[in-house]
């Protein structure tokens, strides 16, 4: 009998051009994705007389993507959330301005083959427990360097219960857990999902795009480098309290204290990353007055995830500034459509354009010095949503409560 | 792509674990390129200096003895988080050429590999045994050797570091990796041959 085979482990081998010395082999590239900021690779390629090798097999967005790709392919972006796209079963990864160069050239990447690591999470989520709660309890559990060397499949009936909206939010944040690629076996969610898309193969190809993403999860007796196992019942809704996205926890806690942790390194990072959120040990986490609330990002900013987040909106007041940017002009529409706009604006929540706004702060759309926010974002970094602005993680549900309420807010104490 | 081949420099610690790419360059620095003057100030440019523009004393970079370091010596997960190849260019544009750590973000690290830095994977331990060394002794220098493969700290002590021989290839001579994948033409036509064959759903 064959060896059981990884879903990661089958992608790869279907795309080895060449091997290469010291275990690095020539990957071959199905997708590649450019946006805004690739265009110093641009410059570089016709530097240098080269040009675009499959202009048919490059994508380009005008601002970052979401777009949706099938199963088994290889994707890259210059984009480090670029794995999002592994909630269709896609081993999907992002990489440096120097790699889309190399990809434009030659649709290929010099990789070494990363190390596998299957996260399992076992039973049915509670109300008010959303696939962030889900991914920021594994980060807290890994630790933000726990994936690093590694490509993360995301198995287990929590997962596979899950809306493709609501995988795409847990591999989007595969590289907060110092993952590069993350991913979900296809399934009939998936191919329901998929099917009539604009880029979803048609007819003939259909039928045959389906045998192979239905061989592609991994057998069982698979080996995976390293397991790690959650259950849905102890993940709570969470909040980040620092400025690691490890920094997480149930929103029933309080504020760390360092002085408790006996690593002086680790220590000393949260006395620091405490001092820049101006908190205070003990403090319970839903005491904590926040001055905005951002819902966007390419972690969640997706039709499920404003339709969430309107769920609780709905008949209240936003007592802060909070702004709503859908993940993209389609997602606005679809929005639109169903009228959740009219719930937000009537909530006095401000129904922004399409695009990454307040998430990387790099269009202007930043965070004040020492203005707290509630975001839906993938990063709680120093400086993140502006220089000084303080950052607390949270579900598109959380941060509709915390906007209502104007504190960080348990979300089962509005819903139930 | 600048070659490496051997290095004898100072050196300065860098304690805290999981510094990201956007403490080691702001976003609204990305779209300056990389030419442009004073590229190097924007190098850890929030932690190290003032809203008036004044340099911050406590950072590291700041004191006499690890100013113009070329060899930083990091916690663990150094140049997490954003895929942004300016986290190497502007250390490029500082003059550090080589960064030593117990773990790097998988994508910051393979952007060294692409613009002649050379990152050392040392044991957590070993890291930290330097990083202490250079505390005690600051302006110390270290010497980080690619073709043996070694790292040699102050007090003598030498530590053999793996590296991937593909990529200890290229960053000792600076070869142009596209040019080198050019070369594999007629393997990735064949391949695309058999592969629109078995996949033929893959092509939009």
């Amino acid at each position: 009998m064959a060896t059981p085979l990884t879903m990661f482990e089958k992608i790869w081998s279907r795309h080895v051009v060449a091997e290469g010395p010291g275990g690095h082999v020539l990957l071959y590239i199905d997708r590649h994705l450019l946006h805004e900021g690739s265009t110093s690779a641009f410059g570089r390629l016709a530097k240098a007389g080269r040009r675009v090798r499959r202009p048919d097999l490059t994508f380009a967005t005008a601002d970052h993507y979401i777009l949706t790709s099938p199963g088994v392919v290889t994707l890259v972006c210059g984009d480090s959330h670029t794995a999002t796209h592994g909630a269709f079963g896609a081993l999907a990864f992002g990489i440096g301005s120097t790699e889309v160069e190399h990809v434009m050239a030659t649709q290929t990447l010099w990789q070494k083959k990363p190390k596998v690591m299957r996260i399992t999470v076992e039973g049915r989520l509670a109300v008010g427990v959303t696939a962030k709660d889900v991914i920021l309890a594994i980060i807290a559990k890994i630790g933000a360097g726990g994936g690093v060397g590694h490509a993360i499949e995301y198995a287990g009936s929590t997962i596979r219960a899950m809306s493709v909206d609501e995988r795409l939010t847990v591999c989007n944040m595969s590289i907060e857990a110092g993952a590069r690629a993350g991913m979900v076996a296809p399934d009939e969610t998936t191919f329901a999902h998929l099917e009539g898309k604009p880029f979803a193969p048609k007819g003939d190809a259909w039928r045959r795009a389906l045998a192979d993403w239905k061989a592609v999860p991994s057998d069982s007796g698979a080996a995976f480098d390293r397991e790690v196992e959650l259950s849905a019942s102890e993940i709570a809704p969470t909040v980040t309290w620092g400025t690691s996205p490890q920094d997480a926890l149930p929103i029933t806690g309080r504020v760390p204290d360092p002085a408790a942790v006996a690593d002086g390194a680790r220590r000393e990072s949260m006395a620091r990353a405490l001092a820049y959120m101006g908190l205070t040990p003990g403090t319970p986490l839903s005491e904590i007055a926040v001055n905005r609330v951002f819902i966007g990002s390419c972690t969640n900013s997706r039709l499920d995830d404003l339709r969430a987040a309107a769920r609780v909106v709905k008949g209240r007041r936003a007592v802060v500034p909070a702004w709503i940017v859908p993940g993209s002009g389609l997602v606005k529409r679809a929005a639109e459509a169903e009228g959740l706009d009219r719930v937000f604006v009537e909530a006095g929540f401000e129904w922004r354009e399409a695009g990454c706004s307040m998430c990387v702060g790099m269009n202007g759309e930043t965070a004040g010095e020492g203005e707290r926010v509630a975001s839906t974002s993938n990063r709680n970094f120093e400086g993140r949503q502006g220089k000084g602005a303080r950052t607390h993680l949270v579900s598109p549900a959380m941060a509709a409560a915390a906007a209502v309420t104007g504190r960080l807010t348990d979300v089962r104490t509005l819903v139930g | 792509m600048q070659p490496f081949t051997k290095l004898t420099a100072a050196a300065a610690p860098i304690d805290l674990p999981n510094i990201d790419t956007d403490r080691i360059i702001p976003a609204r620095f990305l779209r300056k390129p990389k030419e442009a003057p004073g590229y190097a100030s924007f190098l850890f440019h929030d932690v190290r200096f003032n809203a008036d523009g004044s340099e911050k004393p406590e950072f590291v970079l700041n004191q006499a003895p690890y100013r113009g370091a070329k060899i930083l010596v990091t916690a663990e997960n150094f140049g997490c988080g954003s895929s942004r190849e300016m986290a190497v260019w502007v250390l490029d544009a500082y003059g550090v050429r080589s960064v030593i750590a117990p773990s790097l973000g998988d994508i910051f690290h393979q952007n060294c590999f692409k613009n002649g830095l050379l990152p050392v994977i040392l044991p957590g331990e070993v890291v930290a045994g330097l990083r202490r060394q250079l505390h005690q002794r600051p302006g110390a220098a270290i010497t980080v050797d690619l073709e043996s493969q070694t790292v040699t700290a102050h007090d003598g002590a030498l530590h053999r570091f793996e590296i991937d021989p593909f990529r200890k290839e290229i960053l000792l001579s600076g070869r142009d990796e596209i040019a080198l994948t050019l070369d594999f033409d007629a393997r990735v036509r064949d391949f695309e041959a058999r592969h629109a064959r078995e996949m033929p759903w893959v092509a939009p």
